[in-house]
């Protein structure tokens, strides 16, 4: 149960920074967020079928369920939504910017259904496949538990995404600037810092991360489905708002308590009511700690 | 002539949603339009209102019933009250969890609520039949306009087919006159509490919160009563459909229906502005519906002309909000005053 | 010579006027203090000349050059920077990285203007590697001149340096302002504290329901009567 809390945290969690960053940032609460991590899992699959007419070897990486093809379209697909996102941007909410958070938020809400759609349109409501191989946990010996290798995998990614998520905030001045942007957007622009290419960089990471949060989750269920990141929109707002709006860190710790709750939830209620858990956490961080455990904005 | 009836009929059929809408529409439009409360939960209270209703007024579960409780075969109205009321608390839980709060979290706090929801519709069986539905919902007055029909039927069995049609569908023209009663009622209730002191306070909310309780108004209470009072008027609205479809399930309450459609229809309308949110129901549902007739022409699966028709409406929304922001109508000029007055330097 | 010249401005937002015809001028090597009762439009100034809100007439001119109405971010690049009033560091970043945050547009290498910084205001290097949000008001407001002086500009916009901080800071943050004065930079400051502002001011304005009202030098102002029987409570 926890392995499963963990890795559905993960997958959260890489949301979550997303939508942490972009919030922070934009000041808006983005509602399309999810479905920009349906259209990651779905870009991949397009780059996967690509790879497979340019016959390019799918044999396996060791024990798990996938090759060279799949990590290639995962990076293909991060850095294509990124894209998308970016030219989402320049047509629509770029133009908005004047109009206020709440005008960004409800076009948000029109991007999320539209872009469900575009997906729903080409590809139907049925879930897609990665792949039609099912693997079996097996048990390290290590530490005595039972997993499989593709979920090893995704906590790896996940935790090198966010590391490298980190060193580029701390280290890069590019890093440093959306950090002070998030905190204070206006004299970010009073000190001279070049807003545009804050949220361009802002855009590309937070788009990019919830594709892999999107690929992650197809390859964790095993299969995609247009309505896949809508689903995890409400758990990944509650992890943003438990960790802190705006807070990439605090949306760490959001989403890994989310996911292991999520999980052990079930021990105690029906699995059918595991949705509305982030809920619920959410309205008590709502009543008891409005501003999130690490005090966002 | 037959045709004439027929397009009279769907007029009757159409008007009747358009209305169920209009009244969603101007529940949000105290919501957002007046108070710039974001509520992205409308289908959740317009559930609550239609399973409400439905369990007062409805038979006694059947043999083949899951659920154990509820039809208590009360008149109509029992039931709108019911879902007004019962709308009405669900309302004062989330607005005390997040009025206080920015503006986003009232949003995130409604889709969660709309979420929670639908996964009780979903499950609870013994209260909502699952995914069976509540079936055989009474329609108000529904037999003495039947009798009525017959009779008239029976006295005059030389009357013209076109006649006969348009007479045995005359319920539907009952049902309509009610649900526009309502819609008119409600539109003259929200003008009156708009010129009112209370909704001059709601206008000032809406514009600058900081101004109206260093005036010394308590605007958590303003925010609440006018939160309260937009679920109200959309948990009518889902009592109003649950009566005329007489059929309901988890699945009449999509999100995409009951939010969705809602807030293009009042954002196109003119948000802060009752008559657009009437006309906006009217004119969206008109391109909605309209959509529905040429999607025949298209030689696409229906799943995929749904889709289209989704992408249409959410690419007019984009439209409206970059092209014409204030909607249709826009704003009267009585709110739009206050525009200017935002923050002083010093 | 002018260094930094505003006139007739007339601004405001939406419809609501708050700079009627304002006129105020920084020669080189000069401290001017803005001053005046609440809602003045002192601040509405000092956003106007950097360029955070468009003048509905009038000139701003830097060095001979007219510089109305450009974007906050050129003006910057112009060498006008500006301290807000309140929210003027990044309380997540540290101290060091709020300093590098002002000299982000810098493509040199910018670690000995850091120190010379760090000279001006030793508290800050002891204090170096903490969030700007945990320090004392006092140190938040050196953190914030800190950074607009890392571009090396030719004048600084302060608005209130001085608002709220204990009798002692204001001291030292106005004995500080002078020093930066002396090593060649010149400042347009808004204050509340009328008497310490003008005091080190080389030429003052007193501006009052968005009108200037007097102008002259710093003592001048702080001698005339009428302007002691009006603001200074004499």
């Amino acid at each position: 149960m926890v392995i499963y809390g963990l890795i559905s945290g993960s997958i959260i969690t890489l949301g979550a920074v997303g939508l942490s960053l972009t919030y922070g940032i934009l000041n808006f609460a983005n509602f399309a967020h999810g479905d920009i991590m349906t259209l990651g899992a779905f870009l991949a699959l397009i780059c996967l079928t690509l790879m497979q007419a340019l016959r390019i070897p799918a044999t396996t990486f060791g024990a798990l369920s996938f090759g060279l093809p799949m990590v290639l379209a995962l990076m293909m697909a991060m850095v294509l939504t990124g894209g998308v996102a970016i030219l989402i941007d320049r047509i629509l909410y770029r133009r908005l910017r004047k109009s206020g958070r709440i005008v960004l938020l409800i076009a948000s809400v029109g991007v999320a259904f539209g872009l469900r759609n575009v997906i729903q349109f080409i590809w139907g409501p049925l879930p897609q496949y990665y792949s039609a191989e099912i693997q079996l946990a097996r048990k390290i010996p290590l530490l005595g538990i039972r997993i499989k290798p593709d979920q090893i995998f995704i906590i790896g990614l996940a935790a090198f995404l966010v590391g490298m998520l980190h060193l580029f905030l701390q280290k890069t001045k590019t890093g440093k600037a959306m950090r002070a942007a998030s905190d204070n957007i206006e004299l970010a622009r009073v000190s001279g810092i070049n807003i545009d290419r804050v949220i361009l960089y802002t855009w590309i990471i937070g788009a990019a991360l919830a594709a892999a949060a999107g690929i992650l989750g197809g390859l964790e269920n095993k299969f995609i489905t247009p309505n896949s990141g809508w689903e995890m929109l409400l758990p990944i707002f509650a992890a943003v708002i438990l960790g802190g709006i705006g807070s990439p860190y605090g949306a760490i710790a959001g989403g890994m308590i989310i996911g292991l709750s999520e999980e052990i939830s079930t021990a105690f209620i029906s699995t059918a009511y595991k949705p509305a858990v982030p809920f619920v956490i959410m309205v008590a961080v709502l009543l008891i700690k409005p501003r999130g455990l690490f005090g966002g904005k | 002539m037959e045709s004439i009836i027929g397009v009279l009929n769907y007029g009757a059929f159409f008007a009747i949603t358009a209305g169920i809408y209009a009244i969603l529409c101007l529940g949000l439009n105290i919501q957002w339009g007046y108070t710039g409360l974001f509520n992205i939960g409308i289908a959740g209270f317009y559930a609550v209102g239609a399973y409400t209703s439905a369990l007062l007024c409805g038979p006694p579960p059947g043999p083949l019933d899951w659920r154990t409780v509820g039809g208590l075969g009360l008149p109509f109205p029992v039931g709108v009250l019911g879902a007004i009321l019962m709308c009405g608390i669900v309302a004062l839980f989330i607005g005390f969890i997040s009025l206080r709060l920015k503006e986003d979290y009232l949003a995130i706090a409604t889709i969660g609520i709309a979420e929670v929801i639908r996964l009780i519709l979903k499950n609870e069986s013994w209260l909502t039949n699952s995914v069976w539905g509540l079936k055989h919902i009474p329609p108000p007055l529904h037999s003495p306009i039947q009798r009525g029909i017959s009779g008239f039927l029976s006295a005059n069995p030389d009357a013209s087919v076109a006649v006969k049609a348009l007479i045995s569908k005359s319920y539907n023209w009952f049902y309509l006159g009610l649900v526009l009663g309502i819609v008119a009622i409600l539109y003259w209730v929200s003008e009156r509490s708009i010129r009112s002191p209370w909704g001059r306070v709601l206008r000032a909310i809406r514009e600058d919160e900081t101004v109206v309780s260093a005036a010394g108004k308590n605007v958590f209470r303003f925010k609440m009563q006018s939160f309260v009072l937009g679920s109200m008027i959309m948990g009518m609205a889902g009592s109003l459909y649950a009566h005329y479809a007489m059929f309901i399930d988890a699945n009449s309450f999509e999100p995409l229906y009951g939010t969705f459609l809602v807030w293009v229809m009042l954002i196109a309308g003119g948000s802060g502005n009752s008559k657009g949110a009437i006309l906006g129901a009217f004119i969206i549902w008109g391109i909605w519906a309209g959509t529905d007739f040429m999607s025949g022409y298209l030689a696409l699966s229906a799943i995929r002309v749904a889709s289209l028709r989704i992408i249409t409406i959410a690419i007019l929304l984009e439209l409206v909000l970059l092209l014409r922001p204030s909607g249709l109508l826009g704003e009267e000029k009585f709110v739009s005053k206050m525009m200017g007055k935002s923050k002083r330097g010093g | 010579m002018a260094l930094l010249e505003a006139k007739r401005i007339t601004a405001g937002y939406g419809e609501t006027e708050i700079l009627h015809r304002v006129f105020v001028k920084v020669n080189e090597g000069e401290i001017v203090s803005i001053v005046g009762p609440n809602g003045a439009g002192k601040s509405t100034l000092l956003k106007t000349i950097l360029g955070l809100l468009k003048p509905r007439e009038g000139k701003v001119i830097l060095e001979a050059e007219d510089i109305t109405g450009l974007d906050p971010d050129r003006i910057v690049r112009k060498g006008i920077c500006y301290v807000p009033q309140t929210d003027n560091v990044f309380a997540s970043l540290t101290v060091e990285e709020n300093l590098e945050m002002g000299a982000f547009i810098r493509k040199d290498n910018y670690q000995n203007r850091i120190q010379e910084i760090y000279t001006i205001f030793p508290d800050l290097e002891e204090r170096r590697k903490d969030r700007a949000g945990k320090l004392s008001g006092g140190q938040r407001q050196m953190v914030a001149i800190g950074r607009a002086l890392m571009l090396e500009p030719k004048i600084i916009l302060l608005d209130e340096p001085s608002a709220s901080l204990a009798p002692k800071l204001v001291r030292l943050i106005f004995q500080k302002i002078s020093e930066i004065n002396r090593s060649g930079v010149g400042i347009l400051m808004v204050e509340q504290n009328i008497r310490e502002a003008l005091r080190i001011a080389d030429q003052a304005y007193v501006l009052a329901m968005g009108r200037n009202r007097f102008h002259d030098t710093g003592q001048a102002l702080l001698n005339n009567q009428e302007v002691g029987k009006l603001y200074l409570g004499d």
